[in-house]
């Protein structure tokens, strides 16, 4: 019988999250007997090869990429999981939120404090992608299943909730898994 | 026993009082926990967050400030009052910006701790991301906004305990906040670090300058145990 | 208006005793003699009223009518009640705007005059309605804007605007409104015929427990909306251990589409003072207080007079009609806008010199109302009720009505109906006979008791108006089958989430989510999942909320979704992709657009 597969992806994260997957330590074997890993950065597929069981999403949505990448993410996977506090509330990007798109732009390209940038211009190539007015937590773009939060959630959050899904269980977290730190 | 006593019911336990207790009072001191989070045990009852809701006779209250009366049934641990509990703390999170992962109160804060103990993994409503700020202006304590639950904590403090009025509500509804009893911010009150109200805001919003992140995730005090468990600890006494 | 000088600041305060629970009245002077309360003012005051400093700034920022910042000598505030919504609010507002240059929440550069937008003002039956200053007018056009705008600029007086007077007491020279009563019906008792101070004679005949149980008898209860029987209240109000007791007249009247009490202070204040002197005289007080809502103060003058005509006939003072041991007096107390205060304990907190807060119960007003003594709170047309039941006699009354209810009630019907008015009807009545009555036939649904009441559609039509089934505390709105029923939800949340006062967390912030949540249903935007997410967020705000505000904040929501969910499900349609139908990537991208000059390569 073939695997289930899982697909993994960072928005507007740190990696943090990521780590923290790796941070299993020699689960991570067990998990490879359990599924196969699709689009992700942990084995470097870009596209999808097919349908997966789960995504998972780290970051929330600061530009378009983001977006496109996160609904790509929706049509592919059935179950799709907001990893970690950037994912389900924006995280440290989501400071920008009260602040005009313009006036963060203008500090970080020109008139902050360390600022060396002689054109006095905002870059603009069509290779970057065009930045959202704010950071949007994964749930308010599609669907999202479950929520793992934490900065990052723990190994061990990630562990049981991976394995309670494979083996068709509900998500049930002891006490000391649930963190938002 | 020579005092007059009442005699209660909550969650089918009973439950001994005296008539002037409130209902949470009693259960406390009989070890069953109603989350809470405008209450704290040296002031003066409040009744502002709801996260202590009960239904008494049917009818909804908050435990914090209805008395106890002879017979009463509370509710408290029921689906529909922790579905209404979950609720209100999700509300207390999306209605200001709690970024948990570089806060100083993470780990003690007691907005987080409840959560926690609800078991709330995310908000099921928007977050707001709200424009607030912060007066940094006092030389030992700081107040920043954008984690304030407009608990009353610190107001109470600072003029129960403290002996001041350092604190006080400005604005209505959506655009309640606490201000400071000085035109020109904290730095223009009487508060100093001295002060007990810092100690007593659940969250993060009002704080005692340089110690933060002073105690070691896992040793933090609701790291381990979840918020309540020290009254809960006394059922079995 | 004078620059800041800290000597009328002191004056002030000196004139209302230096007290601290008179700091709503000295607020109002201080904004009145400068236009705002500066600063300085706010601590001047503080040191004046020995108070923190912040608890003035707490009162003056809770006020929609006091301001910590300068604006124009003239205030035009429109009524933006989903009623004067429906009469032409937006065209009226237009010609307002054009006319000064501004937008609502602005003031003319001249700094002269400043245009903003208030809650029903009680006026839906001469709607669009707006309040100048202290001034009413009323059924305004286009037209009538422009001139008002050229009217103010040549010659500054609201007063001037004032070309024809109303009827009955509106013409009244210390009224002198363009307000009309519209009263449609008249019935027995608030209407009906009766010899001025029988009902007080009658009452001082007898000892004050009787003149309770008489009350008891007539089975009257409150017409402020909550019903609670009035000779229990006073009751409980009399037996509370204390020297000190007050009557509360409750003349907030701040429902949306609640216009009664309004007519009643105007043509029936006599009926009014009489019966909270026989409240005084029943629960052994020795003061009255009529909280009056701050748009109702062009009403204010006369209703001073109406006291001091009563002083000079001994109808209050000391020894009224000659009664050993009966004094008692009454003042009146300005509110400064606020919806809250209407409910009972955030009155007295008002009336007390606070941020309109409600209060903890317990203990009840009647066992510690104002200034922490026992307090009857009653509405405006109970108190009238009272003095007819000692006139007329209890079994009188008690005959009126239906089997639960005794009495007649006043209700103020506006909106999508032929005759918009006042009706004084007998209770039992069913709301179909009622709707005749009002050339409201027609009607596709009607909000019953204001936006906290219900709203109902024609499979209800026949049920009866009284309290154990359609209850009202007076407002009728009536929506033709042309409305946009979620929009009128819509704007009833706008409306709980500006009159929360804010201390509770499910009111506070309950309310702005169910009304974000109506815009995103009105915007299609919404699976079926929604109709659950607003029925358990509506609960929540129902059952944890504090006070009856956010208690009953989520009716609108509640009850369409109880009496018009097609409405609801109309609008949602199934997500099966996944995707949020309320992220809008074109929005979200914009700014960015804007600023790299290029479209999104992706969207
Ligand atoms: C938000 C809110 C607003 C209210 N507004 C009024 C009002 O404008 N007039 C009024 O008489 N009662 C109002 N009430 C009801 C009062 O709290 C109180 O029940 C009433 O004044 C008692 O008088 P009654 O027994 O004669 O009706 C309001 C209640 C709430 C919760
Ligand atoms: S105050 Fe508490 S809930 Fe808010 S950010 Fe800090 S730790 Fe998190
Ligand atoms: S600053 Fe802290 S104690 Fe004060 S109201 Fe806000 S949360 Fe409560
Ligand atoms: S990258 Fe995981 S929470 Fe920030
Ligand atoms: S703890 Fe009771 S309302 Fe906050």
């Amino acid at each position: 019988m073939q695997k289930p597969k899982i697909a993994t992806a960072s928005l507007a994260g740190c990696f943090g999250c990521h780590m923290s997957l790796l941070d299993i330590d020699d689960r991570i074997l067990k998990l490879i007997d359990l599924v196969d890993f699709d689009k992700s950065p942990v084995d470097d597929i870009k596209e999808f090869t097919g349908r997966c069981l789960v995504g998972l999403i780290e970051g929330g949505c600061c530009n378009e990429e983001n977006v496109r990448v996160l609904q790509e993410f929706r049509k592919h996977c059935d179950i799709l999981i907001s990893v970690g506090d950037c994912a389900i509330d924006g995280g440290l990007p989501a400071l920008r939120n009260g602040i005009p798109l313009k006036e963060c732009l203008t500090e970080a390209y020109i008139t902050g404090p360390t600022v060396y940038n002689p054109s006095g211009k905002i870059p603009s190539d069509s290779e970057i992608p065009l930045l959202l007015d704010r950071i949007y937590p994964c749930h308010e773009v599609v669907k999202i299943d479950y929520y793992l939060p934490g900065c990052p959630p723990p190994a061990d959050t990630l562990w049981q909730a991976l394995t309670a899904l494979l083996s068709g269980k509900p998500i049930d977290l002891p006490y000391e898994l649930i963190k938002y730190d | 026993m020579n005092e007059k006593t009442v005699t209660f019911i909550v969650d089918g336990k009973e439950i001994k009082a005296r008539p002037e207790q409130t209902i949470m009072k009693a259960c406390d001191e009989a070890g069953v926990y109603i989350p809470r989070l405008c209450a704290f045990k040296d002031l003066s009852p409040f009744g502002s967050c709801r996260v202590c809701t009960v239904k008494v006779n049917g009818r909804p209250q908050a435990a914090c400030t209805q008395p106890v009366g002879e017979g009463i049934v509370v509710e408290s641990q029921t689906a529909e009052i922790q579905q209404i509990r979950r609720n209100i703390i999700d509300m207390l999170f999306v209605e200001g910006n709690h970024f948990c992962m570089f806060c100083e109160k993470s780990g003690n804060c007691e907005l987080q701790a409840m959560a926690y103990r609800l078991g709330i993994l995310a908000p099921k409503f928007p977050y707001m991301f709200p424009v607030r700020g912060v007066d940094a202006s006092h030389p030992d304590i700081f107040i920043d906004w954008n984690r304030c639950i407009l608990c009353a904590r610190c107001i109470r403090t600072s003029c129960e305990i403290d002996g001041k009025n350092a604190y006080g509500f400005i604005g209505r509804g959506p655009h309640k906040r606490v201000a400071t009893n000085s035109s020109a911010g904290l730095k223009g009150t009487d508060a100093d670090v001295s002060d007990k109200a810092p100690a007593n805001c659940p969250v993060g919003s009002l704080m005692y300058k340089r110690i933060g992140y002073a105690v070691p995730i896992g040793c933090r005090l609701y790291d381990k145990n979840p918020i309540g468990s020290d009254i809960e600890m006394k059922k079995t006494t | 208006m004078t620059a800041y000088n800290e000597t009328i600041v002191k004056d002030i305060c000196r004139r209302f005793g230096n007290e601290r629970s008179r700091m709503m009245d000295v607020v109002k002077e201080v904004q009145t003699s400068f236009g705002h309360v500066p600063n300085e003012a706010m601590d001047a005051i503080a040191r004046a009223l020995s108070c923190p400093r912040v608890e003035v700034q707490s009162l003056v920022s809770f006020y929609a009518f006091l301001t910590e910042r300068p604006k124009g000598n003239i205030i035009i505030r429109l009524c933006d009640d989903v009623i004067d919504r429906m009469q032409g609010f937006d065209r009226i507002a237009d010609a307002f705007k054009e006319e000064l240059g501004i937008g609502i929440g602005e003031t003319t550069t001249d700094g002269k005059i400043t245009l903003e937008a208030t809650p029903c003002i009680g006026m839906c039956d001469q709607a669009p309605a707006a309040l100048i200053n202290d001034v009413i007018v009323t059924n305004l056009t286009k037209d009538a804007a422009r001139e008002i705008v050229a009217g103010l600029r040549e010659h500054g007086d609201p007063q001037r605007l004032v070309k024809r007077l109303g009827d009955g007491n509106n013409a009244h020279e210390l009224v002198r409104a363009m307000v009309v009563n519209n009263v449609r019906r008249k019935g027995d008792v608030i209407f009906g015929e009766g010899k001025p101070s029988d009902g007080l004679k009658n009452a001082l005949a007898m000892s004050p427990v009787e003149v309770i149980r008489a009350v008891k008898t007539s089975r009257l209860r409150g017409r402020g909306g909550a019903g609670f029987p009035t000779g229990i209240k006073w009751e409980f109000t009399r037996a509370a251990k204390d020297e000190t007791r007050y009557v509360i007249c409750n003349a907030d009247e701040g429902e949306p589409g609640t216009f009664k009490d309004r007519v009643i202070l105007t043509e029936k204040a006599d009926l009014l003072f009489e019966g909270m002197t026989i409240a005084g005289y029943a629960i052994g007080a020795q003061a009255g207080i009529l909280y009056l809502r701050a748009e109702y103060v062009y009403l204010r003058p006369y209703l001073e007079h109406a006291l001091a005509e009563r002083r000079k006939s001994g109808l209050l003072g000391n020894k009224i009609l000659g009664h050993a041991g009966f004094n008692y007096d009454i003042r009146i107390q300005m509110g400064a806008g606020a919806y809250i205060c209407g409910e009972e304990t955030s009155l007295i907190s008002s009336a007390e010199g606070f941020r309109g807060d409600p209060k903890t119960r317990p203990p009840f007003p009647a066992q510690k109302g104002y200034m922490g003594h026992p307090s009857a709170v009653n509405n405006v047309e109970t108190l009238c009720c009272v003095t007819r039941i000692l006139e007329r006699g209890a079994g009188w009354y008690a005959q009126m009505g239906s089997n639960g209810t005794s009495g007649t009630k006043l209700l103020s019907v506006s909106g999508d109906c032929k005759i918009p008015g006042v009706y004084e009807i007998p209770f039992g009545i069913t709301l179909k006979e009622f709707l005749a009555m009002a050339g409201a036939e027609d009607a596709a649904a009607v909000q019953v008791g204001g936006p906290s009441g219900q709203m109902v559609g024609p499979a209800e039509f026949n049920r009866i108006i009284c309290y154990d089934d359609l209850a009202t505390g007076g407002a009728i709105m009536v929506f033709g089958p042309q409305r946009d029923l979620l929009w009128v939800v819509s704007r009833f949340m706008e409306f709980f989430v500006e009159e929360s006062c804010g201390y509770c967390t499910p009111c506070r912030v309950g309310n702005v989510l169910l009304r974000r949540k109506i815009e995103e249903v009105r915007a299609g935007k919404c699976d079926p999942a929604a109709i659950a997410y607003l029925e358990d967020l509506g609960q929540t705000v129902k059952i944890a909320s504090r006070c009856g505000l956010g208690q009953t904040s989520a009716n609108p929501v509640l009850t369409t979704l109880k009496n018009f969910r097609p409405l609801y499900t109309a609008r949602m349609k199934e997500n099966e992709a996944g995707m949020q139908m309320t992220f809008d990537i074109s929005a979200a991208v914009r700014d960015a657009e804007i600023i790299a000059g290029r479209k999104s390569a992706n969207f």
